[in-house]
């Protein structure tokens, strides 16, 4: 309590200090923070984070350019996929390997799944952690059949290890192509669905609009990816701007904040994005599956692959934001050092300034409007 | 602009700080004398035509062979949609630089994840402390001849090969 309001009331108050996680079902997966407040008021959240360091950067020097791939789901398990391909392309830039054209069509179409099923699951839980249960069933249930198409595609439903050197491990069927347009007619209007249940609900957007506002300012400073920087009005998309794959090939809208509820930067700006980029990815999906060449999903890569000695940094840009493999080789079979730089890490460094003088519920909504991964935290 | 007038426009600003362009290689970097960082940094922020508004990646490469640890900057300006990599190179025994936290934020995190693991020291850091691993760690552990404690606050690090612990 500061001074004045002490003066005033005469009630007197320490500053409290209170561990928010590991364990608290906002902070999805595991990390802390620790959080001093004066009552409601929150003075300082510290993020302690570190709790699912596996050490995946060291593992990248003691295997083969290919055993790594399975390494790098799990990365961030929530989109895999996108991790396969960033380490995948540096790779393939390093030794200069050509993907065969089906391959890169295999990989937008599972890329953009991937997507939606993180953006489902990220708006989902968001709902969840400020108090609205039912959305979160909605959205579950809709990525359940995202799973289960990535089951037929790659026979895994969460760490894929689709996307390989040179192409994508298995082809995708027409039947899965089928399937994929039944989902594709069927989501499309649920999105809607979904907007009249949580993105149009007054409770909700009370409860987001203008809170942690951040400024275009704050998120270059701060190195905001994805969704968190185009909430807060830059129109920036790693697809667009540093084309990779068949993007540049695609049509589709770039989605910002629109400040239409509250201000530009706020947490509804930073959710609002997600629900229109899942729109722009079925968008995307339906163009690839009319555009799918034939031909060989792989190219034929050596089995000893040993890129020439030099260095590469790959982005793409996955559901948190530009994820970049800087790989260096030294010529040998193993990498010698594979760095992966992800959103969520430089989303959590935010949160400290963003914190200082909010309530403590606002700090829920803040973590889950930043759509922070801890996987992808600590790797 | 690419690397080339990036590394010319530093050379006339810097005479002598900037070195080792090569740009004929996949990902042109620059060497930069590690006494000048902040105001290399600084100015490729700042300045008008180059407009470095983010860094988008901090870390460190180890080479023991040449006694020597590599600080690796990737800054990136959204405004003319170039890149730049800079390298420092420091001293394995003693590796010192000072923070470019006051140019970007963000380094603040990417600094202290690079002092946990490689043992880099970023003079004038606001909170230099270990991020991923306890306070208590010993070693840094991506540094190339790291070797793993026998067992950490009394829990074995040792792990029996697979076909052992079946076995048994």
């Amino acid at each position: 309590m500061n001074e004045t309001a002490q003066a005033e009331t005469g009630f007197f108050a320490e500053e409290m200090t209170i561990s928010v996680g590991p364990q608290h079902p906002s902070t999805h997966g595991v990390l802390r923070f620790v959080v001093k407040t004066d009552g409601e008021v929150i003075n300082e959240a510290i993020p302690d984070v570190g709790y699912l360091h596996r050490s995946i950067e060291k593992i990248g020097e003691k295997v083969t350019y290919h055993g790594y791939v399975p390494y790098t789901d799990r990365a961030d398990y929530l989109a895999a996929m996108f991790a396969n391909q960033a380490f995948c392309l540096a790779a393939e830039k390093l030794a200069k390997t050509e993907v065969t054209r089906r391959g890169e069509f295999c990989r937008v179409i599972a890329c953009e799944l991937n997507r939606i099923a993180s953006h489902l699951i990220s708006v989902g839980t968001f709902g969840q952690d400020i108090g609205a249960m039912t959305p979160f069933v909605h959205a579950l249930r809709e990525r359940e059949t995202i799973n289960n198409l990535m089951e037929e595609i790659c026979g895994a439903r969460l760490t894929y290890n689709y996307i390989r050197i040179g192409g994508v491990g298995y082809d995708i069927l027409p039947e899965t192509c089928t399937k994929i347009v039944e989902f594709l007619d069927h989501f499309e209007p649920i999105v809607d669905e979904f907007n009249r249940l949580l993105s149009g609900n007054k409770i909700f957007i009370e409860r987001l609009a203008g809170v942690a506002v951040v400024t275009k300012e704050e998120a270059f400073s701060y190195n905001l990816v994805g969704p968190n920087l185009r909430g807060s009005g830059v129109k920036w998309d790693i697809r667009r701007d540093i084309p990779y794959s068949i993007y540049p090939e695609l049509e589709f809208d770039v989605p910002i904040g629109t400040a239409h509820v509250g201000k530009l930067g706020d947490s509804f700006d930073r959710f609002w994005v997600r629900i229109r980029e899942m729109q722009e990815s079925c968008k995307i999906l339906r163009q690839c599956l009319k555009m799918m060449p034939k031909g060989p999903a792989i190219a034929k890569v050596p089995r000893k692959f040993r890129p020439p000695a030099g260095e590469c940094y790959a982005r793409v840009e996955a559901p948190r934001g530009d994820m970049g493999f800087y790989v260096v080789s030294d010529g040998s079979e193993y990498p010698y050092r594979v760095r992966i730089r992800t959103g969520s890490f430089t989303a959590m460094a935010i949160i400290d300034k963003l914190s200082k003088g909010i309530m403590l519920a606002d700090l829920i909504a803040l973590i889950g409007s930043l759509d922070v991964d801890a996987p992808e935290i600590d790797r | 602009m690419d690397a080339k007038d990036i590394y010319a426009a530093l050379e006339k600003q810097f005479p002598g700080k900037v070195s080792e362009f090569k740009g004929e290689i996949l990902e042109p970097y620059l060497s930069v004398d590690g006494a000048s960082i902040v105001e290399v940094c600084r100015y490729l922020r700042d300045s008008a035509g180059l407009n470095f508004a983010v860094l988008s990646d901090l870390t460190a490469l180890d080479w023991p062979k040449e006694e020597k640890i590599q600080v690796v900057y990737h800054l990136f300006s959204y405004s003319h949609n170039h890149q730049i990599v800079l390298k420092v190179d420091l001293p394995r025994a003693n590796p010192k630089i000072a923070t470019v936290e006051g140019v970007w934020k963000v380094a603040n995190w990417f600094e202290r994840e690079v002092y946990d693991l490689f043992g880099v020291i970023f003079e004038g850091h606001s909170d230099l402390r270990r991020i991923m691993l306890p306070e208590d760690w010993v070693g840094y552990p991506l540094r190339k001849d790291y070797v793993e404690e026998e067992e950490y606050d009394g829990i074995s690090t040792q792990r029996a090969p697979l076909v052992e612990k079946l076995l048994r």
